[in-house]
This record gives C-alpha cells, sequence and structure tokens, in this order.
C-alpha cells in the first residue's frame, strides 16, 4: 500500500515537472522571439518582464537600463513595485565592483545589506517586496538589472530557479546591450552626416572661393565661373540627377577654367581677337586644368573629366582631344553648355553679349554638333520652368538680368525649339560599331 | 455586457465584475483584462471574477498579468476569484502558486 502510495505521489510529481518545464520553455522561446523581433525596445522589455515573472509566478518585479558614466540604473519597467519607487538609482563603485565579479547570477536581497546600494534603498526594496536582484552583466559590462520579488508560492528561490532566472535575465541583458549599441552607432552617424555636412560646406565654399579666383585673372569676364557652375547645377537639377550628382555638376562647372591660371594673363586678357599662337596656349587650359584637380580627392568623381573636356563637340572638331559624341563624359557636356552660353551671353572684350533669340538659335543650329540634344531640351525645360513661373525662385533672371529673361517671345522661342531639337545626337557624327 | 475587441467580456453588477477571458490568455487578452479590471476597481468595484470557461491556453505573460490584477486587487481591497477553469489551468496555476492567491469558483 505504502509502495503505491509512493508510486502515485512519484508519478504527481514528474507530471507536475513536466508541466512546469513545459511553461517554462515556453515562456524562454517566446522570450527569444521577443528580444530578436521586436523593434520596439519599451515594448520588448515590458514584455519580457512579463514573460519572466509569470513563468516562475513571481509577484513584481523591474528592469532597469545602467549608464555606467552617470552610475545610474534607470529603471525601464516594473510590475508591482509602487509609485514610490525610484524612477533611478545610483550605484557606487563598490556596487559596481562587486556585480562585475559576481557576473549575472541572482544575489538575495536579504543577504547583501553591505553594499551601499542596498542600505542606501533598503525602504525601497522592502516597500517593493523585492527578495532578489539580478544584475545585467553582459560581455563584462554591467548593462542594467533585474528586480525580482516573492514567488505567488511563497516558497524560496530554488538554485533551478535561479537558472531559469539567469538564462531569461541574459536575454534581456543582451537587448539591451544591443540597443545600446544601436543608439550609439545611431549618435555616431548624426555625428558623422553632420560633420560630412560641415566638410561639404566647407569644400564647396573654398571650391567658389577658387572659382572667384580664377575669374580674377580674366577682367573681362569676372563672375564667369560661377555662372557657369549655377548653370550647370540647374541643367543636372532637370536631367534628374540626384543630390550629390547635382552638387557635383555645379562644382565642376566652378572649376572647369582652373587650368587658365596657367596661360599667361596677357592673352586672356588680349581686348582683340587672339591670334594662332596664342589661341594654342589658350586651348591648353583644358588639359592643364585636369593636371590640377586629377591629384585632388574630390567628393564628386567626374570634376577633372569636366575641366579637360568642356571644349570637346559631339562632332569631334572640339579640343584637347577632338572626342565624339558618347566619348565625352557627360558631365563635360553639361559644362559645354553652361560655359558657351554664358560667353554668349556677356559682354567679352572684343564683342557684347548676343540678343537672347540670337543665342538660342545658335544653341539649336549646334544641337547634335557641338552641343548634346538632350543638354540643350534640359536648358531649355529649365529656363521655361522660370518664365512660366513653375519654378519659385527666379535663378535665370539673378544671372542674366531682367530684360534679358523678358525677351519678346522667348518662350515660344524655346518650346519650338524644343520640338525642333534632335531626339539624339546624330548616327552619322559617331558610332561605337 | 460589453464585447471587448478580443472578444472578450464584462459584465457589471453591483460591486462585482465578471470578466470573461477570451480562447487564448496571452499579452493581447492579458492586457484587455487588465485594463478592464482596473478600471472597475477604480470605480469601487469589490470583486473581480474572471471566467475561465473559454480559455484553453494561459500562457506566461497571461500568468503575469493577472498577478497583476490581484495584486492589485489586494491594494483595492477587493476579493478576486477565478471561476470555471479546465483542468489544465487549475493545475498550472496550482503549480504556480496562482490560486493562494485567489479564491476558485466550482466549476459548473
Amino acid at each position: 500500500m505504502k509502495i503505491q502510495e509512493f508510486k502515485t505521489a512519484n508519478v504527481k510529481q514528474i507530471a507536475e515537472e513536466r508541466h512546469r518545464l513545459i511553461h517554462t520553455f515556453g515562456a524562454l522561446a517566446e522570450l527569444g522571439q521577443e528580444v530578436s523581433g521586436s523593434q520596439n525596445f519599451q515594448e520588448t522589455i515590458r514584455t519580457s518582464l512579463h514573460l519572466m515573472l509569470g513563468s516562475m509566478a513571481i509577484m513584481r518585479g523591474g528592469v532597469a537600463r545602467f549608464a555606467k558614466y552617470e552610475h545610474e540604473m534607470s529603471m525601464l519597467a516594473g510590475r508591482g513595485l509602487g509609485e514610490d519607487f525610484p524612477r533611478t538609482l545610483t550605484l557606487c563603485h563598490e556596487d559596481e565592483r562587486q556585480f562585475l565579479a559576481g557576473g549575472l547570477y541572482p544575489i538575495e536581497i536579504s543577504q547583501a545589506k553591505a553594499l551601499p546600494l542596498f542600505q542606501v534603498y533598503d525602504q525601497s526594496f522592502e516597500r517593493g517586496g523585492l527578495e532578489l536582484f539580478v544584475p545585467l552583466v553582459i560581455r563584462n559590462e554591467t548593462v542594467g538589472a533585474v528586480f525580482l520579488g516573492r514567488k505567488a508560492t511563497g516558497e524560496m528561490f530554488t538554485s533551478y530557479d535561479k537558472e531559469i532566472i539567469c538564462a531569461m535575465a541574459r536575454h534581456i541583458g543582451v537587448a539591451i546591450a544591443h540597443r545600446g549599441i544601436m543608439v550609439e552607432l545611431e549618435r555616431q552617424a548624426d555625428e558623422n552626416r553632420r560633420l560630412y555636412d560641415e566638410l561639404r560646406m566647407t569644400y564647396r565654399d573654398t571650391v567658389k572661393a577658387f572659382a572667384a579666383a580664377i575669374d580674377r585673372k580674366d577682367k573681362y569676364t569676372e563672375g564667369h565661373s560661377v555662372r557657369v557652375g549655377k548653370y550647370t547645377e540647374m541643367i543636372a537639377e532637370e536631367l534628374g540627377w540626384n543630390e550629390h550628382e547635382i552638387e557635383g555638376a555645379a562644382v565642376a562647372g566652378y572649376l572647369h577654367d582652373v587650368g587658365k591660371i596657367t596661360v599667361e594673363r596677357k592673352i586672356i586678357n588680349a581686348p582683340y581677337r587672339i591670334n594662332a599662337k596664342e589661341s594654342v596656349e589658350l586651348n591648353r587650359h583644358p588639359r592643364a586644368g585636369y593636371d590640377i584637380l586629377m591629384p585632388i580627392n574630390h567628393p564628386y568623381a567626374d570634376v577633372p573629366l569636366a575641366a579637360k573636356y568642356h571644349h570637346e563637340r559631339l562632332d569631334g572638331r572640339g579640343y584637347p582631344d577632338g572626342l565624339y559624341d558618347r566619348e565625352i563624359p557627360y558631365i563635360a557636356k553639361v559644362v559645354n553648355l553652361a560655359d558657351s552660353f554664358d560667353a554668349m551671353t556677356t559682354d567679352r572684350p572684343y564683342k557684347r553679349r548676343r540678343p537672347a533669340n540670337e543665342v538660342f538659335e545658335d544653341l539649336q543650329r549646334n544641337a547634335g554638333k557641338q552641343f548634346a540634344p538632350e543638354v540643350v531640351s534640359a536648358f531649355y525645360r529649365s529656363l521655361l520652368k522660370e518664365l512660366s513661373g513653375e519654378a519659385k525662385e527666379k535663378r535665370y533672371r539673378k544671372l542674366l538680368g531682367r530684360e534679358y529673361m523678358e525677351t519678346e517671345a522667348l518662350a515660344s522661342t524655346l518650346r519650338a525649339g524644343l520640338n525642333d531639337l534632335p531626339t539624339s545626337s546624330p548616327t552619322n557624327i559617331f558610332s561605337y560599331n | 455586457m460589453a464585447e471587448t475587441e478580443t472578444g472578450s467580456f464584462v459584465r457589471s453588477e453591483g460591486g462585482i465584475a465578471t470578466v470573461y477571458a477570451g480562447d487564448y490568455l496571452n499579452k493581447l487578452t492579458g492586457e484587455m483584462i487588465e485594463r478592464e479590471c482596473k478600471q472597475r476597481l477604480a470605480a469601487g468595484c469589490t470583486e473581480i471574477i474572471v471566467n475561465f470557461s473559454r480559455t484553453e491556453i494561459v500562457n506566461s505573460i497571461g500568468v503575469s498579468i493577472l498577478l497583476g490584477v490581484i495584486d492589485s486587487a489586494k491594494g483595492s481591497g477587493a476579493r478576486v476569484v477565478f471561476s470555471d477553469l479546465n483542468q489544465h489551468t487549475i493545475e498550472l496555476f496550482d503549480m504556480l502558486g496562482v490560486t493562494k492567491h485567489v479564491d476558485v469558483m466550482d466549476n459548473g
């Protein structure tokens, strides 16, 4: 009979243990899923605390994050601790040292009164009904803590319970550590973005200053490089380039004539049509510009190429290399148009600026020969947007003057020009096949 | 009687509120029960009956939330009663000691 009773009790105990194991493993599995899957950190911690308390039916508890520089534990989640429980708990070095030495293992609060933390917050822990304190030590660093109250059974925590607590607390600790890493990465990324923006501004200001310096050499074309930079930027916008490419286009425009600093001032400033010899000297400036710009580590790739090839033509009659259409870098085609347009619309030592209709006739006539039709088209569309009021900023008006932009029938000339532009560069000019 | 978004029901009569838990007592249904119970306790309810007649599974979050309700009820001087528990849930609550803190109403 006694043997039978023993067997029955044994079977009951085994069944209960199995039940407990299934319940605990369920909680552990859910905790793992929560920690690895959730995007909401606060919600992850709250759910993790629920899972921990529910797996062993612990009446009260909380989770805190440790800020090592402030030496503070800040409560992230709590249940049943009461309104009076401190939101932050300050640790001293002795606490931190002991927690690190002990690692991630539950400390019985009643047995740890020697530690300053448990002396200072003794009343709070008692009112909160807390029995265990688990320092979340992850990779030799305290990242937080879990506070646990008594079990609903009223029994002491067993070593088995403590093992389960450690396993679950480690999950929570890892979630807090990962969150810390993410926050730090985001902070560093923000800082890098800010520094990069500052660097970009500095670079652009330097380029502008340099462009102004280039233009100072030529008293008749003051502001030419800056204007070419602006035209290039506006055409690039209309071509649908991205922000980085547009910035690069502007820089390429600003620096396209940098090679002129190697050309004698008297040739640049000649108040007459220069002769053939002087022309050869002047025509060296694209290659010289490339040589100056190439060793510089620009944030934009094609700046030196724009300087070198901005005098190339689609029909191969340009310089320095006589390239054809598709051999010419796209940015050089844009700068070429901007450069030519500015040359035609500003006074030169030997001739006055040309009227708008004449300039656009020239562009039209040379589209497909000197200028890339798609670039001319983008330029027309960009101008039309300003003329129609679609573009809020009057950037062309600032560069060309009100009178020029109010040339009679300018908009209809541009619209007609758009319709008559070749759809692509003529195939008889250049073909790879 | 009001049906909640989770399919659970709440019924109040005098100082007694009866909360019908859904078929799976997890975070979603548990938080609804917690919210309803806290509202009723704040309104002066003296007895909360949680009816488990439709409940098949209670997970750890559900247990934790029920313990929170028990704690809140104790703080308000109210009584918590669990009713219509299935055998599996009774065994779970017994094993965890939850039944030490509530009155369990006989089934049926």
